[in-house]
């Protein structure tokens, strides 16, 4: 019997999920985590559709004002890695209540506009203008365990 | 007499080792090999021009980022924060970054990215041997 309780606190600490649905899978991919953790957090593909990640590839040459073009092979694989873990793909933890937001067909970009992430955020503009915030995506600003796909701490 | 200099020198030895870095002296060469190619007067890199166009202000980029500074901070050595996104830089000088400037894909990656978001245009061989001969020394 002793050896059942780190058992089970083991199988709890590996499946997140069962402790809470503001989780998503974190990004585990060396080369996702340093290529798109460059400039901003590596947002974890849960947040968005596969179609949605396909057309982010596509455009990486205008990404939001940016040209921010990869060498072939790396955005081959990095394409690979987020349309296998998107959120229509894995529907696991909060992904499958951004997914219900996503229009049939529908390609959203920003993942500060989905209405799940607007309900959750609803703060004064004093919060937001905070110097460490910046802009709305800056997860980690505010969610110490963002990297980790951990956005409980509200 | 001698040995507390041998000793001194010994332990100034693993510093100066961590700085200098065969990787990065490649990238400076690699620049340099450029510049002469395009004018055979070019004379080596200045680690004061490089300071001149890190503290630079312009305008011909996108207004958020006038300058190096905006985002790295008027302290080379200190952390930054990306001005758009608000996600933190590690510092740009070598001394306390020896990260910096050692693969030849990532300095050209970077360069094109930020001397179009702060000068408006690519940055000339030059400037960038300038740049990276300013923050190795810093």
């Amino acid at each position: 019997m002793r050896r059942l309780i780190p058992l089970a606190a083991l199988l709890l600490a590996a499946s997140p999920a069962l402790a809470g649905d503001d989780w998503v899978p974190p990004v585990k991919d060396p080369l996702v985590l340093k290529e798109c953790g460059s400039c901003h957090m590596a947002f974890q593909p849960a947040f968005l559709p596969a179609r949605s990640w396909n057309r982010m590839m596509d455009e990486l040459s205008r990404h939001f004002g940016e040209d921010a073009s990869l060498p072939a092979d790396k955005a081959q694989a990095i394409r690979a890695y987020l349309t296998a873990n998107a959120g229509d793909v894995v529907t696991k933890g909060r992904a499958r209540k951004y997914m219900q937001w996503v229009a049939p067909g529908g390609t959203p970009q920003r993942i500060t506009e989905n209405p799940d992430f607007e309900r959750k955020h609803r703060f004064p503009d004093k919060v937001w203008q905070d110097p460490k915030v910046v802009t709305r995506s800056n997860c980690p600003a505010c969610h110490r365990g963002a990297d980790q796909g951990w956005y409980e701490d509200d | 007499m001698i040995r507390p200099i041998l000793l001194a020198a010994l332990l100034a030895l693993p510093v100066a080792a961590q700085a200098a870095d065969a990787r990065r002296d490649a990238v400076i060469a690699d620049y340099a090999a450029q510049a002469r190619k395009a004018d055979p007067a070019f004379a080596g890199f200045s680690a004061q021009r490089g300071e001149t166009l890190f503290r630079a202000k312009w305008t011909g980029g996108d207004a958020r980022t006038p300058s190096c500074t905006t985002c790295h901070t008027d302290n080379p050595k200190a952390a930054g924060q990306n001005a758009k996104t608000g996600r933190t830089i590690e510092p740009v000088a070598v001394s306390v970054n020896p990260k910096r400037f050692v693969d030849m894909a990532e300095v050209e990656k970077q360069f094109g990215r930020d001397c179009k978001n702060v000068i408006g245009r690519d940055c000339t061989v030059v400037e960038k041997g300038d740049y990276v001969t300013f923050m190795a020394g810093q």
